[in-house]
């Protein structure tokens, strides 16, 4: 499905900022497998997803999805695969843009975008039926502009953008870290329940610990732009919050700094 | 109705093509598009320039426009593929512009066109009277521009390129290749500039190689003008609030000339105006709280009554 090989990148080469993020990565992922990601600040795990999305050309490394070697494409020739969420809930909708405008951009993702009509009568049922999904009243405000949704409402719309149509992958970057507890709660309740609808492929950095091992089928640790922990199958479904933490002193010779991680280990 | 009311009416719609030229760079694509000035000058330049050479005013018009397209192309391309930042592409454009304006008016920094025809006295000749000839072409243009406009930026193209002003990340994750999308928008605003400036050029019956100068600031003053006293509610009300925004400015234009403000202070007074309208959203902000402190005083003195 999605496999990468040996990928490298360093910011600001040659200069006093100079900053190694990802130092060789390779990561292979099988069709529906859901991985999760973890690892301090800094670590790679954005760089790596930024990297598989497109937004910046890597020095070194090779990405395919499918057969597809991609890591030559820009950004927007790789839509048609990726679907993604970011952390702010405030990138990834047009605040200007009505919701229903919104939902248009994403139904065209990869696709040729032409001169007819934005919004046709046949797609709004589509739209309604989708967002009645959501829980949240947004069916009924169609034409209500983004920018006066809450956080949590616009970060719900944005999970529907990025699987309206079905990627082929699925990447999310700490989508539930800038929202309160309660909606990040319900946000991820959607994750997982768009994720199944569809059965995607997905890649989901998460900051806290107890949700890298419940979500998904895998989780992999990063430090320092290195993959340093591969957990999958039994051996996952056995480990617990001490054992990870205790498992990343073990890899990484330190032990976990970022107090987000703490406070949430120690819950 | 009095001369300086027609006249204000023909101007607010004539020049009211270039507002909703600068609306597309400066509000859709969210780009300060210096190349305006320069691009109004261009249209004026090539229309003025085929009808003194006796070509039909309707062909001077349309190549003003296919010119005014390519500039702004020319613009998008400086901005998106060798990546100078907004402003100094357009600043670049603008002053490259002013060399090809001249030689395009051969060497002249101003050109006649009196008694030569233009478009009114063609329309003219279709039968409206004569007086209101411009007034009714204006209007006709102006409302068939924001139509268009309106139907366009409700397209699937349309979506994508007021999407690229407002969130360029979340659009180019949707497949959208945003330097194109620049490109296009900016080639379409200097595009309907330049269409203006031709439809002015033929109004005044000359073009002057400085008519453009500080035109941004007049579209920019326009388009603001228009937000702030007829609201931005919907695109259709956006689009007939820019338009009407290009006819108070010619209304408080008028009246301050009428007032005896010299034409020589005209580009103070307009950069003025746009300061104050500017300013307006955080002036009234302030005003409203100060009113609500008031307010919340007076209840607490209601209560002990």
């Amino acid at each position: 499905m999605l496999s990468l090989v040996g990928i490298k990148k360093t910011f600001n080469p040659g200069s006093v900022n100079e900053r190694l993020a990802l130092s060789g990565v390779s990561l292979k992922m099988q069709a529906g497998e859901v991985v999760t990601v973890i690892g301090g600040n800094g670590a790679g795990k954005s760089t790596l997803l930024n990297s598989i999305a497109g937004v910046y050309p890597l020095d070194e490394g090779r990405i395919w999805i499918d057969q597809q070697e991609i890591q030559q494409m820009p950004e927007h020739d790789r839509a048609p695969f990726i679907g993604r969420v970011f952390q702010d809930p405030l990138r990834g909708t047009a605040a200007s843009m009505t919701i229903e405008e919104n939902l248009a951009l994403a139904l065209k993702r990869g696709l040729r975008r032409k001169l007819c009509w934005g919004i046709k009568a046949k797609d709004r049922d589509f739209y309604r039926e989708q967002l009645s999904k959501l829980g949240l009243g947004l069916e009924n405000r169609l034409t209500t502009r983004v920018g006066l949704l809450s956080g949590g409402q616009r970060q719900a719309l944005t999970l529907l953008m990025a699987t309206l149509v079905p990627p082929k992958i699925l990447l999310l970057d700490e989508h539930t870290a800038a929202l309160d507890p309660n909606t990040a709660q319900k946000v991820l309740e959607l994750t997982e329940k768009l994720v199944a609808q569809h059965n995607l492929t997905t890649l989901m950095v998460t900051h806290n610990m107890a949700d890298a091992l419940r979500l998904g089928n895998r989780t992999i640790m990063m430090h320092e732009g290195r993959i340093i922990l591969d957990l999958q199958g039994e051996k996952r479904q056995t480990t617990s919050i001490p054992d990870l933490l205790e498992m990343f002193k073990k890899a990484s010779g330190q032990s976990m700094v970022n107090d987000r991680m703490l406070m949430v280990a120690g819950e | 109705m009095t001369a300086i009311g027609l006249g204000v009416i023909e101007q607010g719609f004539l020049w009211g093509i270039m507002v909703l030229g600068v609306y597309i760079t400066f509000r859709v694509l969210n780009f300060p598009d210096l190349t305006v000035d320069g691009s109004f000058t261009l249209g004026a330049a090539v229309a003025a320039r085929l009808i003194f050479d006796g070509h039909d005013p309707w062909l001077g018009t349309l190549l003003a426009l296919v010119c005014g397209l390519a500039a702004g192309l020319l613009t998008g391309l400086l901005n998106t593929k060798l990546r100078i930042a907004p402003l100094l592409s357009g600043i670049l454009m603008m002053i490259a512009l002013y060399s090809v304006n001249l030689r395009i008016m051969g060497n002249k920094s101003m050109l006649s066109l009196l008694r030569l025809d233009t478009l009114y006295t063609d329309f003219a000749a279709m039968g409206v009277p004569g007086e209101w000839a411009v007034a009714t072409f204006g209007l006709l243009a102006v409302l068939l521009t924001s139509a268009l406009i309106y139907f366009f930026l409700q397209t699937e193209v349309g979506l994508a390129l007021r999407a690229t002003g407002d969130n360029e990340q979340m659009i180019r994750s949707l497949g959208v290749n945003t330097d194109t999308s620049k490109i296009m928008g900016l080639a379409l605003g200097n595009g309907l500039v330049a269409l203006s400036g031709a439809l002015v050029a033929q109004y005044q019956s000359f073009s002057d190689v400085g008519m453009g100068i500080g035109m941004i600031v007049v579209g920019l003053a326009s388009v603001i003008v228009g937000e702030v006293i007829f609201g931005n509610g919907s695109l259709r009300r956006t689009l007939l609030a820019v338009v009407a925004g290009s006819l108070v400015y010619r209304a408080v234009i008028a009246l301050v000339m009428q007032m005896g403000l010299p034409t020589t202070d005209l580009k103070l007074f307009t950069a003025l105006l746009v300061v104050v309208a500017m300013s307006s959203p955080l002036i009234k902000e302030k005003l409203v709280s100060r009113q609500k402190q008031r307010g919340g005083n007076q209840d607490a003195v209601a209560r002990w009554n």
